[in-house]
């Protein structure tokens, strides 16, 4: 039997995307169904005194929603309890739902709202976290003791980050249609990461019992965290009008209204103090963390926790003191977003690094070979990496592959020269990122999946993982095809139904291939026992196989292996304390940026990205290398074009006309590797990849800028005025050096 | 251009279509609701994302910003009139190899830009095919795979065009430059 795990294997859903047929929510044609719009709130803060319908509206042809028409509970369940799904008497942000209207014509829907006053009682907003004394939550970790680190320290080096909102902007804005069904069950198809957090969130709005709830997911266009927790939100307010209308109704966003009123990455300001060894050892890394999380709690705990344990970089340093928070403003609230938390501590990590390599006078290079995790390494958490730790060999395998020694010296002599057009630069990033949940939260989560056969002899993966666009389908048959030792072909992957799959937890965190991909991996390897014992082996052809099927299911149409998560020997973590072992496994990366900085305009023109990863064994690193790039790239745009505008907590670019991403012609070749430090637990030794793409290339591109310019821009995106405002306050050039 | 039915006459993917709605309906529309082609996608309704495109008379525009009645009397391609999930067309099939479709929402749209230039003989020049791409925007894949498979499509129908002449010197590829875009190409 030919492996195929380590193959690109075609992706399973492929063909249908390309030729058009797979279908998003928006493509389904529902007989009946409505379109529902959403009514806001225009002011930031403020008592709602009372709603009132203009008089003189043909109100009847209309549905219309409001708090009052809820019939259980009105609340967003997610961590806290605290997010109405429609305000009711007061609002905590602009652009926060209050009603909703529906009707057939979408056109007219929208006019509606025109209709509705809405009298505020306005109270006074916090619109920056620096004035917000709403704390959401808050971390301390210590290890060693910092005072005494920077007492012992050579030098000791300060620096403030400071990184804005960035907008996932998936090509699909967010949308759901609901109905209920003639027995009550109310349906939810939307686009979505999670199915089953928004299964969790109807139960309680609707006053339903799980088994009245379905959620099924459709094909889904990008998500980046934007469709983790949001889908809870528009899917509540779809079918509380689907269930006020007795029709089916669905809610499209369009792109202003997603940009404006949907999640995005927390904006942050980060402080490093770091005391450093003459010989360039860390002995102390003392950090604050500020992070910014709108109205309401959402994922911010998660997003902050996260956040937090990647402060340090992937270093082992004695003695570490982080402290954070994260805190309540009156802007709409922020939420998951690739790397969650990490890519703002790790661009704060990074770009400090490369301040202290140049007080110290080493290179990028040598101080983090100076202080870099290696097996055996500890963590600010008290966390011994035991395999699996493939940072050094990425970072070599990064300098290498992209001239990096070479490049600099050749740009020294670029740079020193005054009759060229630009100043050329190359920097580099290091880091790493946890897969999976932290701490404890897998045990919490006890995800399941199944490998199911069919009486027919179809082997189907059941598991509520959904793919938008990463490759789960894919790499979850190729993962089930290599531990039956079957074909790929023979494999399919369900579309996640809530009434059909299992909970495998929500698709996020960098889980699905390490942790809900063990579990496929477990389930199909009973499923081959099964085989073993009724068959005497495993079946060679499709034929053999129906007549095993035929004998393992019985009666029965389908018969289901389960796998049900189990921590692995040895991990353990403690809420309390905040110690312990906060990932199974870490992935790394090492990133090289190369660019150009015109002397003229501030223009930065990106030339070639080397990124170097260890995720372990790649299971398809055609799929993986997607992941790479395209991440990259989100990267490159957060890092030097996304500029989020805000104006009393309303994003003012909320257009991809203003709010601007990056194209092809923004987007330089790349060069991909792997390292290989497979993780014994992960499937084949696979670890989490989806969002360690986001974490290195800012710092790099800031490094290289550096590099370049001889300017430290230490808050993200890196304008061209961004630059000359730099430039100007630096007051003869290189003279302070 | 209104025949004596007082209806729009429209050929999409090589079908004679008439819409009576009123004429300044976006394209779009009229084909995700009127025509059922919900291939076609929508990301922004603003003309930046190019999801929306198709081909009108063989050059790609976003058709969320062309009314109807602009497209009457000319023919309209869009992403159901190349192959079928069991049969893909050559540009599919590359797209499919090298990684070019991930979530596989600008898919659509960004297949129908690429046909446009692989089949009026586009090069394989990757900064060409870069330029020729900048009105899509696609936020999952870096744009790097997509270009691999633009290069690899151009490459296969070059082999087969030049099977096809079936001369016994190696036929020469006719290169042409690709008309110009009738939109503004962003940064």
């Amino acid at each position: 039997m030919a492996h195929v795990v380590g193959t690109s294997a075609r992706r399973k859903e492929g063909p249908e995307k390309l030729a058009g047929h797979a279908r998003y929510v928006d493509d389904y044609r529902i007989p009946g169904c409505l379109h529902g719009v959403t009514l806001r709130s225009s002011i930031a803060r403020g008592r709602i005194r009372r709603l009132v319908q203009d008089p003189g509206f043909a109100w009847d042809e209309f549905v219309v929603a409001t708090a009052a028409d809820i019939p259980g509970q009105n609340v967003v369940s997610l961590i806290e309890q605290d997010q109405p799904l429609l305000a009711a008497s007061e609002v905590r942000h602009a652009l926060e739902p209050i009603a909703l209207v529906a009707h057939a014509d979408r056109a007219r829907a929208y006019e509606a709202l025109a209709h509705i006053q809405v009298e505020y009682e306005p109270l006074e907003a916090v619109l920056l976290p620096e004035q917000s004394e709403q704390v959401f939550e808050s971390f301390l970790i210590e290890r060693g003791d910092v005072a005494a680190g920077l007492a012992e320290a050579d030098l000791v080096v300060e620096g403030e980050y400071s990184l804005p909102h960035q907008e996932q902007a998936y090509i699909e804005n967010n949308g759901a249609a609901c109905w209920f069904e003639a027995d009550g069950t109310l349906v939810v198809l939307a686009s979505m990461q999670c199915p089953y957090y928004v299964h969790k969130a109807m139960k309680p709005i609707f006053d339903l019992p799980g088994h009245k709830v379905r959620v099924i997911q459709a094909v889904t266009g990008g998500g980046f965290g934007g469709k983790e927790e949001y889908p809870n939100l528009i899917a509540g307010h779809a079918a509380l009008l689907a269930r006020k209308a007795g029709r089916p109704v669905k809610i499209i966003y369009d792109r202003h209204e997603d940009m404006l009123a949907t999640t995005k990455r927390h904006p942050a300001r980060i402080h490093h103090r770091t005391g450093v060894k003459r010989d360039g050892r860390l002995v102390a890394q003392d950090i604050e963390i500020l992070m910014d999380g709108g109205a309401y709690v959402t994922l911010s705990p998660v997003v902050l926790s996260r956040g937090t344990l990647h402060a340090t970089g992937p270093y082992d340093c004695p003695n570490v003191r982080i402290r954070s928070r994260v805190v309540a403003t009156n802007t709409p609230p922020n939420g998951a977003f690739r790397g969650f938390g990490a890519p703002q501590t790790l661009f704060a990590a990074e770009l400090h690094m490369e301040r202290v390599a140049e007080a110290i006078g080493l290179d990028s290079v040598a101080i983090r070979r100076k202080n870099v995790l290696r097996v055996g390494g500890v963590l600010a958490v008290g966390q011994v990496l035991h395999e699996s730790v493939g940072a050094e060999a990425a970072l070599q395998r990064c300098v290498k592959l992209s001239h990096f020694k070479d490049k600099r010296r050749e740009y020294a002599r670029w740079n020193w020269r005054n009759d060229l057009p630009t100043w050329r630069g190359i920097g580099l990033a290091l880091v790493h990122h946890g897969s999976g949940f932290t701490g404890s939260g897998e045990v919490y989560l006890a995800s399941k999946a199944t490998v199911a056969l069919t009486r027919a002899g179809e082997i189907r993966v059941l598991s509520a993982s959904t793919e938008f666009g990463q490759g789960t389908n894919t790499m979850f048959a190729q993962l089930a095809a290599d531990s039956l030792g079957v074909p790929f072909e023979w494999i399919s992957v369900e579309t996640p139904d809530t009434s059909r799959v299992p909970d495998s937890g929500p698709t996020v965190a960098s889980r699905t291939c390490m942790v809900v991909g063990r579990l496929v991996r477990s389930a199909a390897l009973k499923l081959r026992n099964a085989l073993l014992r009724e068959h005497g082996h495993v079946p060679h052809t499709l034929r053999r196989l129906r007549k095993a099927a035929l004998k393992l299911c019985g009666d029965d149409l389908e018969r289901h292996f389960e796998a049900q998560y189990e921590r692995p020997a040895g991990m353990q973590w403690d809420d309390e304390t905040y110690r312990g072992d906060a990932y199974e496994a870490y992935s790394y990366a090492a990133v090289a940026v190369d660019l150009e900085v015109d002397k003229a305009t501030w223009e930065v023109k990106l030339a070639h990205v080397t990124s170097v990863q260890d995720i372990g064994t790649p299971i398809n690193p055609l799929l993986a290398e997607g992941q790479v790039v395209g991440g990259t790239a989100q990267a490159l745009g957060y890092a030097l074009l996304e500029a989020p505008v805000y104006k009393e907590g309303v994003m003012l670019n909320a257009q991809l006309t203003n709010y601007i991403i990056p194209t092809a012609l923004d987007t330089p070749e790349m060069e991909i590797a792997f390292v290989e430090a497979p993780y014994s637990n992960g499937p084949f030794g696979a670890k989490g990849v989806g969002e360690l793409p986001m974490d290195a290339p800012p710092p790099a591109v800031a490094a290289a800028i550096h590099n370049a310019t001889g300017l430290w821009i230490t808050e993200l995106p890196i304008l061209p005025e961004r630059l000359a405002a730099a430039d100007r306050r630096r007051q003869t050039p290189r003279a302070r050096r | 251009m209104r025949r004596r039915t007082g209806l729009l006459e429209l050929r999409v993917n090589g079908k004679p279509v008439r819409f009576g709605g009123p004429p300044f309906t976006r394209l779009l529309d009229v084909l995700r609701e009127e025509l059922g082609l919900t291939g076609t996608k929508e990301g922004c309704g603003e003309g930046e994302c190019g999801a929306c495109s198709v081909l009108l008379d063989g050059r790609p525009v976003n058709s969320c910003l062309i009314p109807v009645c602009q497209a009457a009397g000319r023919r309209i391609e869009t992403v159901e009139s190349l192959g079928t999930p069991a049969s893909l067309n050559v540009l599919q099939q590359a797209f499919l190899n090298q990684g070019g479709a991930q979530c596989g929402i600008c898919t659509p749209g960004m297949l129908m830009t690429a046909w446009a230039y692989v089949r009026g003989g586009g090069s394989s020049d990757p900064a060409a095919i870069r330029r020729e791409l900048a009105g899509n925007l696609c936020r999952c894949t870096g744009y790097q795979h997509i270009v691999n498979s633009v290069i690899s499509a151009v490459r296969s129908r070059r082999r087969s065009l030049a099977k096809k002449r079936s001369a016994p010197k190696r036929a020469p590829v006719r290169r042409r430059r690709p008309a110009a875009r009738p939109r503004a190409r962003r940064r």
